[in-house]
């Protein structure tokens, strides 16, 4: 048994029929076809399927597609405006916050809401708020280092 | 001509990040094919089981399914190979008894030896599907006793992993002058024993293994997508080994990969399987890696259980090491693992000491676990893990300093050669600059009063150091063919400059995080002295690049780079002929200055490197007997390893009340020879680091004694490091160029991870030294064991 879902992805509307069980990361990488958003772990500790869903940044694997019907979603591929790389994507790129890129795109979703909820993060801000996303090449330092960049940029033009 | 800046050295940001950053990385599971099936594996439940039957055709049954294969399907395929055969080094001083070549079937029919073991495949039109019947596959199990623990695998009683490897011993090798360690210890005035356990690690790359195999029945081509370090390699096995089909009908192309740290080099059962599987469905097949799948089968790393010994004498010189370690293989050879605990392990025990005497004994055991291979370091971690922790054990019973034991004992500055008492000849060092450095940037002597003061306080306070050196620019082919090496360990480098002078480079390093994309290229644009924009670089692809051996031993930058820069000398050689004939000069008079072939010292007689690719392709006024074209191919053998170096120290507080260690300061001296992006060899040593301190501290892969299961199956379980356990890095660099390579770059892939480990449990056991603890046995160093240790002293 299928059922319907309609959503909004990077501003293009979707709709398809699912099965109930198939999970919201996997809709997204496999029907709609979306492959920035990634699959690191099963048991949601890995944070690199993190995407924003109605503006709050969500695990996609701890929902079922089927849940998310009705909301409005930004992946990493809808982060850019015009060409324009997001703040954070540009901190990543300045100051070397990413090295096999895999965990990347969880990152920077999860630093959206961040800086969202903490315009000027302290370190410890920072690091505490990215418990929920692993990465296994940076050893952390530069992808702290890129979100202060991204809300020192993000500061001055307000 | 425009001068263009010269890049070697500057912190130029990566190229391949836009792709990243942007969610365009292509990976191998983002990959769709018509047609495309998934598939599904059955696996052991039990650590040790023998396979009575298997019913398959409940899972054929199930909607969507197209194929279901069990091992006996397998009919003419192989065992997976090793690649590493101590055999075959009967001519070298260490092995004494041979290594027990057990097979490893894609699928096993007879006996699964651990938890994953894979037992069957089902395949289906979609990955809901193929899991779905795969649970409806009916293997009936006879369960059998099991053996996991590195120590007890050659008990006598304990389970037998395989018939052909009596007592569970794959191989017993020693290295080094037994005689004159003996001897050592009898004249040592000091003498320290300890036991010392590196535990099991998962290498836990962020990107699952994956591949999609497709095999087009019309040509007989077959491509393999796959996570791999080392495509070359990847074919080379399959084809020649395991399924005994033509390589050059073979394709096998890692495309982006996320994370590797050795996991990724290996040829493993998922991949084989898919590939013959496509050849009998005529359709492609993706399969990739859940979590789970990855902690039961993804090569594990480091499991050896070592007793040590040193012997010094009064004044703190080192005299001698005695070292035996029995080193867990897991329940098959992995493609490199005899290497790893002997020729990548024994032959680093010298570290960066003047040592007497030294002699290993390394014991290799099968056990009923996940198979043991290289991971980040692979053997020099945990030679360096041994000997700093010897050190410092040295530096305790001797009431001595660990700073001062160690500047005893450094090797003095040199170029050239360094014979150890362990078969390798360092290439250059400076280990005593590289600590000095440290110990000034530190503070060392301020530290020393602040942790008395903190000691006033009840406060645990410790420092911990590491000098440690590592072997990479990974390997002279005649070398480890000596020691048992089924290949070379070259690399290859092409360069092709187009018509309208864009250069495409190939170059058979994969990067997988390491941004080759960009350090090869600031290489080619500095020594082509053209924009980097002008530049590409390839790799990942056996269908483009000509050959390569892959990325490990932190050996892209040395050996891959050089075998580029060979290439760029030929293409600047063959220029010059053809600059020479437009110029009407002889080629040895041509100088290749800014850009340009020019008469030397004659500016005004110059032809511009785009015109000199032009005229290569479109000869009409071209040199007699020149063949056209500009396209160069070279192979690269070094003709030694490079040994980076440096000293690293670790400040940590430990809680008295939790046992909570925590990292206050790190700072870190690395020297891996000459750098050409600053900026990213700081990134692979924070991250290195990381893992360095994520064994230290956290991570551990757990079996069950009784059970043989892996209780640390999950990433809930596996104690993965995150943002807010671990500190900043303050990373300084000196640079002692390597003679090995006329680029001087030694190798920083794998520093961080190899020195960490020594400096945190030092720094730990500094701390608690106050309270009479002088080591502790195992990690990770884990509240819970810290907090025991302190309350077992106070009882």
């Amino acid at each position: 048994m299928k059922l319907p879902v309609k959503m909004t992805i990077n501003g293009q509307s979707h709709s398809d029929e699912v099965e109930p069980r198939l999970l919201l990361v996997h809709y997204i990488r496999e029907t709609v076809g979306l492959t920035g958003t990634h699959v690191g772990c099963d048991t949601s500790q890995c944070g690199a399927c993190t995407i924003l869903v109605n503006g709050q940044a969500v695990k996609s694997c701890t929902l079922f597609a089927v849940q998310a019907d009705g909301a409005t979603i930004t992946t990493i591929e809808g982060l850019a405006k015009n060409g324009d790389l997001h703040p954070i994507q540009q901190g990543f790129w300045e100051k070397h916050g990413l090295q096999c890129g895999f965990c990347t795109p969880g990152m920077i979703m999860t630093a959206h809401q961040m800086l969202e909820r903490y315009p000027k993060p302290t370190e410890d801000q920072i690091r505490h708020q990215l418990e929920g996303n692993l990465c296994r090449c940076t050893g952390y330092h530069n992808i702290v280092k890129a979100i202060q960049w991204a809300s020192e940029q993000m500061a001055g033009k307000k | 001509m425009a001068t263009t800046e010269r890049l070697f050295g500057k912190s130029i940001k990566r190229r391949e990040d836009p792709r990243f950053i942007t969610g365009r990385g292509q990976y191998v599971d983002d990959l769709k094919l018509l047609g495309m099936t998934y598939a599904a594996f059955v696996r052991s439940p039990h650590a040790h089981a023998r396979i009575k039957s298997i019913d398959v055709a409940p899972a054929k049954a199930h909607p969507g399914v197209i194929a279901v294969f069990t091992g006996k399907d397998m009919t003419g395929v192989n065992s997976l190979p090793c690649g590493w055969d101590l055999r075959k080094a009967k001519n070298i001083p260490g092995v004494v008894q041979d290594l027990a070549m057990v097979p490893h079937m894609p699928l096993t029919s007879d006996v699964a030896r651990h938890v994953g073991d894979p037992v069957a495949v089902v395949i289906a039109d979609t990955q809901a599907a193929a899991i779905d019947a795969a649970e409806k596959v009916q293997v009936a199990w006879e369960p059998l006793p099991s053996v996991t623990a590195t120590d007890k695998a050659t008990a006598s009683g304990a389970a037998q992993v395989h018939g052909d490897a009596p007592a569970n011993v794959a191989f017993k090798w020693a290295l080094g002058d037994a005689a004159a360690t003996d001897a050592a210890f009898k004249n040592a005035a000091v003498t320290v024993k300890k036991r010392i356990v590196n535990q099991r690690l998962v290498a836990n790359a962020m990107e699952p293994r994956a591949c999609v195999a497709r095999f087009d029945d019309a040509t007989g081509d077959l491509t393999l997508w796959v996570t791999s370090q080392n495509p070359h390699v990847h074919r080379l096995l399959m084809c020649a080994f395991v399924l005994g089909i033509p390589e050059h009908k073979v394709r096998v192309i890692a495309p982006d990969v996320g994370g590797g740290f050795g996991s990724k080099i290996f040829l493993y059962n998922e991949e084989v399987v898919c590939s013959w599987a496509s050849r009998q469905i005529k359709r492609p097949i993706r399969w990739t890696s859940s979590r789970r799948e990855a902690y039961m089968t993804d090569a594990h790393g480091r499991d050896h259980v070592t007793d040590a010994e040193l012997a010094l004498s009064r004044d703190g010189k080192i005299l001698g090491l005695r070292v035996k370690t029995t080193a867990n293989l897991g329940a098959y050879l992995s493609t490199f693992a005899p290497a790893v605990p002997t020729f990548l392990y024994g032959t680093l025990l010298n570290g960066v000491y003047g040592i007497g005497a030294i002699h290993v004994e390394v014991t290799g055991v099968f056990t009923n676990t996940t198979a043991v291979d290289a991971y980040r370091g692979a053997g020099r971690p945990e030679a360096c893990y041994v000997l700093e922790r010897m050190v410092d054990a040295g530096a305790s019973a001797l009431k001595m300093d660990p700073a001062e034991l160690r500047k005893k004992n450094f090797i003095p500055k040199f170029s050239g050669a360094f014979q150890t008492h362990v078969a390798v000849v360092y290439d250059s060092g400076n280990y005593l600059g590289a600590f000095e450095k440290l110990l000034g940037i530190f503070d060392y002597k301020k530290f020393r009063t602040e942790q008395e003061a903190a000691r006033k306080e009840g406060r645990l306070l410790g420092v911990g150091f590491s000098t440690y050196i590592e072997a990479c620019s990974i390997a002279p082919s005649k070398l480890v063919g000596a020691l048992g090496a089924g290949a070379g360990l070259y690399e290859s480098g092409k360069v092709r400059v187009h018509p309208t002078g864009m250069v495409s480079v190939f170059t058979g390093s994969h990067a997988h995080g390491q941004g080759h994309e960009t350090t090869f290229a600031q290489l080619v644009a500095d020594e082509l002295q053209i924009p980097i924009e002008q530049v590409d670089i390839i790799h990942g692809d056996t269908g483009t690049v000509p050959f390569g051996m892959g990325t490990y031993g932190s050996r892209s930058a040395s050996v891959g780079g050089t075998a580029i820069h060979m290439s760029l000398d030929k293409v600047k050689e063959k220029g010059k002929k053809i600059a020479a004939h437009l110029l009407e000069a002889s080629p040895k008079d041509i100088e290749y200055v800014n850009g340009s072939f020019q008469v030397i010292g004659v500016p005004s007689k110059a032809i511009p490197f785009g015109a000199v690719a032009l005229t290569a392709y479109v000869p009409h006024n071209y040199p007699e007997g020149l063949e056209p074209g500009l396209e160069e191919t070279s192979f690269y053998d070094p003709s030694n390893f490079c040994f980076p170096f440096g000293a690293h120290a670790c400040v940590v507080e430990v809680e008295r009340e939790t046992g909570r260690v925590k990292i206050l300061r790190y700072v870190a001296i690395d020297d891996v020879g000459n750098v050409i992006n600053p900026m990213i060899v700081d990134g692979m040593v924070h991250g290195g680091i990381a893992q360095g301190v994520g064994q230290a501290l956290w991570e551990g892969a757990v079996y069950d004694d009784n059970s043989g299961q892996l209780v640390t199956g999950t990433m809930m379980d596996y104690a993965m490091p995150k943002a807010d356990m671990l500190p900043n890095y303050e990373t300084e660099r000196t640079v002692t160029p390597t003679p090995v390579n006329p680029l001087g770059i030694k190798g920083a892939g794998e520093t961080g991870t190899i020195a960490a480990t020594p400096a945190v449990v030092n720094a730990v056991v500094d701390a608690l030294s106050s309270l009479g603890i002088d080591h502790i046995e195992t990690m990770p160093l884990t509240p819970a064991r810290v907090w025991d240790l302190i309350n077992k002293k106070k009882a």
